[in-house]
């Protein structure tokens, strides 16, 4: 049974926009996939799809072999946004408990939980800090912790990175896979910048803008554990040179001349 | 204008009679913020509930907004009589209702999307979403409101009292002292209502310390 | 483009013109059924005898219509109708308003702007701005008038006074927080350009400062004319809506309409305010961007 199995799936705005068409996925258990596309490309529309954030206008959508909207209902998977969406009324603490608030945990059984995911995000000591006082990289990870705070099988991250700077920005991708490996979790990530899709992923899905399609599939053949010098590795370039080239293919076959692959994506 | 320390000596002469008088006031402008203050949060969260009854209502609450409230207290003084506390607490609701809906109601729907769309990745339910993401983020502009609703009550019932009152009131006291000449009694009496007012507003920007003292503004505490 | 919007945001790009009559539509049908719950209160409360929260009759709810006829009715055998005079009253406290709401305005925006430059003159003021605006100041109003008058001053001078101080607190904090409100990195632009205090200030702080000066204004629009109704209640000051309201109120039992006609009045110069208000926010803001560049 695939984690995720996207059949078909369009979507189609009111003001008439096709942001998706005729996407098809299956991303099985335990994988990371990325989806790396130009901006208007629809992958944050897609992650929020497969979340039953909104609906497709055709098509479905299956994850643990439930629809999209039941897995929702189940608490499948977990969400990590661009923003680290922390309540500033809440501290690290309880931003991280609000999930298991949700599911009616009992208090020893959120604490003992919160506990275990501060050391997870190496957070520990700043239990009752609030979000404010914490810089950006540690928010994404109180958001992250949050995030597989109720051990879903599943976490949808929408270019969580993506406000960062580059250097918070490499250490928190291997403390991801650190995470992903530990949790054994699959991983649906959204992402602009190409060598951080490579760096952190088992497949790349290179999207196509207007409409949003699929271009072409990149498998990513880095053994484990990825370090530092797998970014140095000839095999990475490799791999970057290639996503580069179809994601230039994808912009060329619609004539376009923009550099796709930077332009940030807010769809 | 009389010099201060006349009026010093003159708030000196009279403060008990001053304080009781100022309690009476005091006590019509607390009853119409509680009345105020509850009436226009339980609005903005019935508009924040229901959104459109909101679209519908809004520009009414706007229009109203912009027309003098205060000229209504002679007509709240000929429904509840003159000598009725509840005319000068009627007043005063009506002055402090639009304030506190209004920033109420602006806290309770400007929450990000995303943090939306995270409850609702959680399958929480709408109460749940009240609870945990609208009233919380609700409270700072909340206080806002309550904050300028302190003053508005105090002005209101004062006011009220100026179209007439019993003559235990603040604002009858005044009213007469000046109308007599005594302007240094009048000028003690309205520091008696400067510093009850202070004092309200201190109390509620205590309360607001209280409850939202996770605040980022609570740095800027000094500055603001 | 943010597709994911779950809050409603504004309503799209409509016509002008069918926004317009949307707008004329929803006065039309607010009044309507401010018409039909007033009546409706009305007809239920005489016929149950209702005294709470007040006594139901003709004196405390005069029918609408009643209202709308006293316009018309002199208010001496022979004399001119009522409007006339709520039309003079009205034009006389909305020259008070204006030029207290003027005066107000300029005050604050100046103040506002001198505080902008300095820290000092910043920390040392505005703790007494603040602590002041706790002060319920209408209710200093009527002092004011007849302690002006005393010195000489005409009343409807100190009633445009009183207009000005209420207009002043709102304009001179927003308009400081809007000044303030420009990111370091933008002040810094600015520097880079080699552009001097001034430069500074009429290029980037002024019209960034625009948007809050506006809520402001609005805000104080309203104000003023509070101001200049409740300063004319104790000033014996003949010709304005607060004397009227004073007036009226006395033969309230005998004539309710009228100082029913009378806040009706009120409230329709309040809105006058705002929204000519509104339409000079219109007129400014979008002309700013060109002005700024």
């Amino acid at each position: 049974m695939s984690a995720v199995s996207i059949k078909g799936v369009s979507k189609q705005f009111e003001a008439g926009v096709t942001a998706l068409q005729g996407i098809d996925l299956d991303v099985e258990p335990g994988e990371f996939v990325s989806l790396i596309g130009p901006s208007g490309c629809g992958k944050s529309t897609l992650l929020r799809i497969i979340g039953d954030l909104t609906k497709p206008t055709a098509g479905t959508v299956q994850v643990n072999g439930k629809p999209a909207d039941r897995a929702r209902r189940d608490h499948e998977y977990g969400i990590v946004f661009q923003d680290a969406v922390l309540y500033d009324w809440r501290t690290v603490s309880k931003n991280i408990s609000l999930p298991l608030e949700l599911l009616h945990w009992n208090r020893s059984r959120r604490n003992a939980r919160i506990k275990d995911m501060l050391e997870l995000v190496e957070l520990t000591g700043f239990e009752s800090h609030h979000p404010w006082q914490l810089s950006g990289g540690m928010q994404q990870r109180v958001s992250i912790a949050r995030a597989l705070s109720f051990s879903p099988s599943l976490l949808l991250m929408d270019e969580p990175f993506g406000a960062l700077d580059e250097m918070t920005r490499e250490r928190l991708n291997a403390e991801l896979l650190r995470i992903w490996q530990e949790t054994g979790s699959t991983v649906v990530f959204v992402t602009h910048s190409i060598s951080e899709a490579v760096f952190l992923s088992t497949r790349v899905v290179v999207m196509s803008v207007r409409p949003g399609q699929i271009a072409g599939l990149v498998d990513v053949d880095l053994e484990q554990p990825r370090t530092n010098a797998t970014r140095e590795s000839p095999r990475f370039f490799e791999l970057v040179t290639q996503v580069r080239e179809q994601l230039a293919a994808a912009g060329a076959r619609l004539g376009e001349t923009q550099e796709p692959a930077l332009v940030e994506d807010q769809v | 204008m009389p010099k201060p320390t006349a009026i010093a000596q003159a708030f000196w002469d009279q403060k008990s009679a001053l304080w009781s008088q100022g309690i009476y006031t005091f006590k019509e402008a607390l009853g119409g913020y509680a009345l105020g203050c509850s009436l226009g949060i339980f609005v903005a969260l019935l508009f924040a509930a229901w959104r459109p009854l909101s679209s519908a209502f809004m520009p009414y609450a706007v229009a109203a907004n912009a027309i003098p409230i205060i000229a209504f207290a002679p007509i709240m003084n000929n429904w509840f009589g003159l000598l009725n506390p509840f005319s000068k607490m009627a007043i005063a609701a009506v002055l402090c209702f639009f304030p506190v809906m209004i920033n109420t109601l602006r806290g309770l729907t400007s929450v990000h999307p995303s943090s939306i769309e995270l409850m609702q990745s959680y399958a929480a339910g709408r109460v749940s979403l009240f609870r945990r993401v609208r009233i919380p983020n609700a409270l700072p502009h909340m206080f806002t409101g309550l904050k300028v609703a302190t003053v508005l009550s105090m002005i209101g019932a004062i006011v009220g009292e100026y179209f007439g009152g019993p003559t235990e009131a603040l604002g009858v006291k005044i009213l007469n002292d000046s109308s007599y000449g005594n302007f240094t009694d009048a000028w003690a009496g309205i520091v008696m209502a400067s510093l009850l007012g202070i004092v309200f507003y201190a109390v509620v920007a205590l309360a607001e310390r209280l409850t939202t003292s996770w605040h980022p503004s609570a740095r800027a505490f000094h500055t603001e | 483009m943010s597709a994911i919007a779950v809050e409603p945001s504004n309503r799209g790009i409509a016509g002008a013109l069918p926004r317009a009559a949307a707008r004329a539509l929803l006065l039309v049908v607010g009044l309507a059924v401010l018409w039909g719950v007033w009546e409706g209160y009305r007809w239920l409360g005489i016929r149950e005898h209702w005294t709470w929260p007040f006594k139901v009759n003709d004196t405390n709810m005069p029918h609408i219509s009643k209202i709308w006829h006293a316009f018309g009715q002199p208010l001496q055998p022979d004399g001119p109708p009522l409007r006339h005079y709520l039309w003079h009253y009205a034009i006389f406290t909305g020259k008070e308003a204006l030029a207290g709401f003027v005066l107000g305005a300029a005050i604050g925006f100046f103040l506002a702007v001198a505080l902008s430059q300095s820290n000092m003159l910043r920390r040392g003021f505005l703790p007494y701005i603040v602590v002041s605006q706790t002060v319920p100041i209408l209710a200093i109003a009527p002092m004011v008038v007849v302690g002006l008058g005393t010195k000489g001053v005409s009343p409807w001078v100190s009633v445009a006074v009183i207009a000005a101080y209420l207009t002043f607190f709102p304009v001179a904090i927003n308009t400081l927080r809007g000044l303030l409100s420009p990111d370091p990195e933008a002040l810094e632009l600015m520097r880079s350009y080699a552009a001097g205090r001034w430069k500074i200030l009429w290029r980037l702080r002024v019209p960034a400062s625009l948007p809050y000066v506006f809520s402001a204004l609005k805000i104080s629009a309203t104000a003023s004319v509070i101001g200049a109704i409740i300063g004319e209640t104790p000033a014996s000051l003949q010709g304005g809506l607060g004397y009227a309201i004073v007036n009226f109120n006395q033969y309230y039992s005998i004539q309710p309409a009228n100082l029913w006609a009378t806040i009706i009045v009120c409230a329709l110069l309040g809105i006058v305010f705002f929204l000519a208000v509104v339409a000079l926010e219109h007129i400014v803001l979008k002309r700013a961007p060109e002005n700024v560049a």
